[in-house]
Formats: C-alpha cells, sequence, structure tokens
C-alpha cells in the first residue's frame, strides 16, 4: 500500500516538474520570438517541411475520414430517411472535431518525432553544446523556428483537411447515396457557421504549441546515444498525442460554455 | 589570462572537480592530462559556461565569470572558442555554413568576404575545395579539422580543445599539433588543451597539469612532468597498467590463460 501511494506521488511530482519545464520552455521561447534581430529564413525552412511535407498524409487521412464518417452516418440516417443531413453532420464534425484532432496527432507523428530525433541527436552529439559555446541560444535557433512554423502551418493543414473530408463525405453522398451535388454542397454550407471553423483553428494553435514545445524539450533533454534519442522520441510522440487529446477536450469544454447561444 | 580557484562540480554524489586550482597565463598553452573519468571536459565546459560550477571561481581576463548571466557570458564567448571532442559540426549545414557559422550569425558581412574567411580558416587546417560537402561525408580527422577552422574564422583570443587528436591518424594528429602551436606563435592565442596523448602533450604545452581525482595533483613544464617522480604521473605518462593509479581505482586487467 505504502508503496503504491509513493509510486504515486513520485508520479505526480514527475508530471508537474514536466509540466513545469515546458512552461519554462513556453516563456523562453515567447520571450525569444518577440526578441529581435528575427531570423526569418530558419521560420521558413521549417514552414516549408512541415506544411508541404505533411499535406498529402493529413488530406489522404482526412478524405478517407469524411468517406468513412458518410458511410456510417448512412448506416444510422437510412433507418430514419435523413440521409440529407448526412452532409451537415460530415461538416461539422469535421471541422470542429476530426479534421484538427486527426491533423495534430498525424502531424505529432510525423514531425514531432522528428523534431525529437533531430535536436536530440544534435544535444547527444554535443552540437546544441556548441551552438552554447558560439554564443547562441539554443531555443532561439532551434525552438522558436519550430514553434513559428507549427502554429502556423497547423491551421493551414486543418483547412485543407476540413475541404478534402468535406470532399470524401462528397464522394460517398453522391455516388453511392445519391444525394445530389448541389444539394450536399447547400447543407454542408447551411450547416456550417464561422464558430465551428474557427473553434477547430483556434485548437491547432494549442495543439502546435504542444507538438513544438513536447517535441524540443525531450530533444534538448535527450541523454545516452541513440539509445536515449530513441527513447525521447516514443516519449515525445506519446507526451504529445496524450496532451493533445486533454487539450482537445479542454478547449472543447471551454468552446461549449463559451459559444454555447 | 584565466583563473581558475577552488572550482568544484559534482553530479549528484560523484565530486569530478574537487578544489580545483590552475592558472593559465595570457597567450600560453596549458595541457590537461589525466585518465578518462577525472573531469577534463567538465572544466572546460565550466571555463566556457556550459556547466557552471557548484562552488569556486573562475575569472577570464581579470573578470569573475560564474555568476554571469546567459547574456553577460556570451559576451566572453565571443573572444572564445572550443573544439569539441567529436566536432560536433551542425549536421544540417554544409562545411562553409558550419566554418561561417558565427559570421552569419552575429556579423553583418557580404557573401565574397565570408566566402574568402571560410576559404582561408579552411586553409589553415589544411583543407581546400571541401566547402559544399555535409558533416557525414567527412572522416574524423576532417570533422576535427573543419571544427576548428569553424574556431578560427571567429578570431578568438582563448581556444579550448577536447581531445583535439583523438580519433585520428597519427598524420593528422601532429598536423593538429603543428597548428596548435602556430596559433600560440603567431597568433599569441591562449590554449587550454585536454589530451591522453602524450607525444602530443609535450610537443605543444607551455605547461602540463595533471588531473587526478578532481585535483591538479602535478603541474609543470613539459620537462619537469616527464621528470616528475609521483608515481601517479610517472605511471600516467609511460601508459602503465599496473600503478598506483590502477590500485587506487581498484583496476584489474584480465589475461589470456
Amino acid at each position: 500500500m505504502s508503496n503504491a501511494i509513493e509510486y504515486l506521488g513520485l508520479s505526480v511530482i514527475q508530471f508537474v516538474r514536466y509540466i513545469g519545464a515546458l512552461s519554462i520552455l513556453f516563456a523562453q521561447t515567447v520571450y525569444w520570438i518577440f526578441t529581435p534581430p528575427f531570423k526569418n529564413l530558419r521560420f521558413l525552412e521549417q514552414a516549408k517541411r512541415i506544411g508541404p511535407g505533411s499535406f498529402f498524409i493529413s488530406s489522404l487521412v482526412a478524405l478517407f475520414v469524411g468517406m468513412i464518417l458518410a458511410l456510417q452516418m448512412a448506416y444510422q440516417m437510412q433507418k430514419l430517411s435523413s440521409e440529407i443531413y448526412i452532409a451537415s453532420v460530415v461538416a461539422v464534425s469535421l471541422t470542429r472535431e476530426l479534421a484538427p484532432v486527426l491533423t495534430a496527432l498525424i502531424v505529432a507523428g510525423r514531425i514531432g518525432a522528428g523534431i525529437t530525433a533531430e535536436i536530440g541527436s544534435m544535444t547527444v552529439t554535443e552540437q546544441v553544446d556548441a551552438l552554447k559555446a558560439f554564443a547562441t541560444n539554443p531555443v532561439r535557433y532551434l525552438v522558436v523556428p519550430r514553434f513559428l512554423a507549427l502554429i502556423v502551418m497547423l491551421p493551414v493543414l486543418t483547412i485543407f483537411a476540413d475541404i478534402v473530408g468535406i470532399f470524401g463525405g462528397f464522394l460517398i453522398c453522391v455516388f453511392k447515396l445519391s444525394i445530389g451535388p448541389a444539394m450536399y454542397f447547400t447543407m454542408v454550407v447551411e450547416s456550417l457557421v464561422v464558430k465551428d471553423i474557427v473553434t477547430g483553428l483556434i485548437k491547432t494553435v494549442f495543439f502546435g504549441m504542444i507538438i513544438a514545445l513536447v517535441g524540443c524539450h525531450q530533444g534538448l533533454t535527450a541523454k545516452g546515444g541513440a539509445e536515449g534519442v530513441g527513447r525521447a522520441t516514443t516519449v515525445s510522440v506519446v507526451t504529445s498525442f496524450i496532451l493533445i487529446i486533454v487539450t482537445d477536450c479542454l478547449c472543447t469544454a471551454i468552446f461549449y460554455f463559451i459559444f454555447k447561444t | 589570462m584565466i583563473e581558475i580557484s577552488h572550482l568544484c562540480k559534482a553530479f549528484e554524489s560523484n565530486m569530478v572537480l574537487d578544489d580545483l586550482n590552475l592558472f593559465i597565463k595570457r597567450g600560453e598553452t596549458k595541457v590537461i592530462i589525466g585518465r578518462s573519468g577525472t573531469g577534463k571536459s567538465v572544466l572546460l565546459k565550466n571555463v566556457i559556461g556550459l556547466i557552471r560550477p557548484d562552488y569556486g571561481s573562475i575569472k577570464i581576463h581579470g573578470k569573475e565569470v560564474t555568476n554571469l548571466s546567459e547574456r553577460e557570458y556570451n559576451k566572453i564567448r565571443m573572444e572564445m572558442g572550443m573544439v569539441f571532442q567529436g566536432g560536433a559540426l551542425f549536421d544540417s549545414m554544409n562545411v562553409a555554413d558550419n566554418v561561417a557559422f558565427i559570421l552569419n550569425e552575429f556579423m553583418r558581412l557580404d557573401e565574397k568576404t565570408v566566402r574568402d574567411r571560410v576559404k582561408d580558416a579552411l586553409a589553415l587546417v589544411g583543407l581546400k575545395g571541401i566547402e559544399s560537402m555535409m558533416p557525414s561525408e567527412l572522416s574524423g580527422g576532417m570533422k576535427k579539422r573543419v571544427s576548428l577552422a569553424r574556431v578560427l574564422c571567429m578570431e578568438p583570443q582563448i581556444i579550448l580543445y577536447d581531445e583535439p587528436t583523438s580519433e585520428v591518424d597519427p598524420i593528422t594528429a601532429d598536423a593538429i599539433n603543428n597548428l596548435i602551436v602556430e596559433m600560440h606563435d603567431k597568433l599569441k592565442v591562449t590554449s587550454i588543451v585536454v589530451t591522453h596523448d602524450m607525444n602530443a602533450a609535450f610537443k605543444i604545452a607551455d605547461s602540463i597539469a595533471m588531473l587526478y581525482r578532481g585535483k591538479v595533483i602535478a603541474e609543470g613544464k613539459p620537462d619537469e612532468i616527464r621528470g616528475s617522480r609521483h608515481p601517479v604521473v610517472q605511471q600516467f605518462i609511460h601508459g602503465e597498467s599496473v600503478g598506483p593509479i590502477s590500485e587506487d581505482e581498484h583496476l584489474v586487467f584480465g589475461h589470456i590463460k
């Protein structure tokens, strides 16, 4: 019993310490974002890597999710002879929830892992020490461009995922469920309101922060050679996934109360 | 001039530097010798501020640096360069961008000037036409030399070398040693060199300090160290497996039956 309490206590301390470390990294990142001189080239390099690099995979997933969603809804809606509302359900659930979260999870797996592996290998081969020795702050040099690129590119990827996902639903509705194309788009436009899209995009900004901060933090604290970098990469992906889902829940609850009417 | 007094640094319960005192005159090449794990690299990292000591003082050109903020320390770092053990070249950049790192980050120089300075720095370390190569395409020795060129490009007053001749062939090692001697003779650079390589130590040093159990146990000119009667120094410089160090550290080497 005492062992279980001790374990629980240690886990809580570790969690609080981890959140503290992420908060410190966040504060340092914000400080360096607003401290000149600004190096736009590094941001653009990262944005190119994150945006166009993840576009295909996030769009592909969104396309299939849109199709799956339409098919699953058809299963229920056909019983009620309400197939016409499938378009509305696809559009709203994609823009509010599925596209932001799935895009964030894909980017966390693809980019977050890459960030940790890259910065982690720099840490264990003393490249991060070399940056410091050359009077260069690693947070400014490594974290800031990735942080900015993620909070800019994740919403962009989500907008594309929204569009492609709705198109996936369109394919099923038009070619399988015999709903007219014009009717589908009318239902999508009528059911969607600006807040659906905006709340989805606001979430992605937080998800982008999480992916960048967790990925960079794990990389900067990696220890123990190749094995340590591998371990840090796994922890980075798992932690990002958990924090994205928890943040999504919090954001959804907050938006529910703010935009209740 | 670097003055280190009563420096202590522990990692958890492991006391790596224990009341260490060392004085390096301006323009002097001080070689630090000692077994692996005696804190030689930790000492260098304390000097350049990558690790902060638990106790003690480090004065660089008369200025106490242990309590400086990162921003203030960066001003000191602009006058210092460090050649890391594995080179620590930035993987994502080619050789030219690695060597020009400090120029691109802190100086507003035109492209031609940067290119010329990179070329000159690489020529100093005996490398030509490798500007577009990536670090992954270089041998261990070339990485070391590019790392040295990167430091030379910033024209530092102090250079810290962490095992500059490890993992390189004897000819390259000698070339690097000659370069360290030239830096001393022509540019009057103050250097701290950490090495196991006794040939290199005797060749480049103005003075040698032996680190053992976190302390300097012997210090003097190369000839004084060579003639030292201290049994630990004797065992180390002659590279013998049997002696006081082995007894102290309970080192037992096996034999083929």
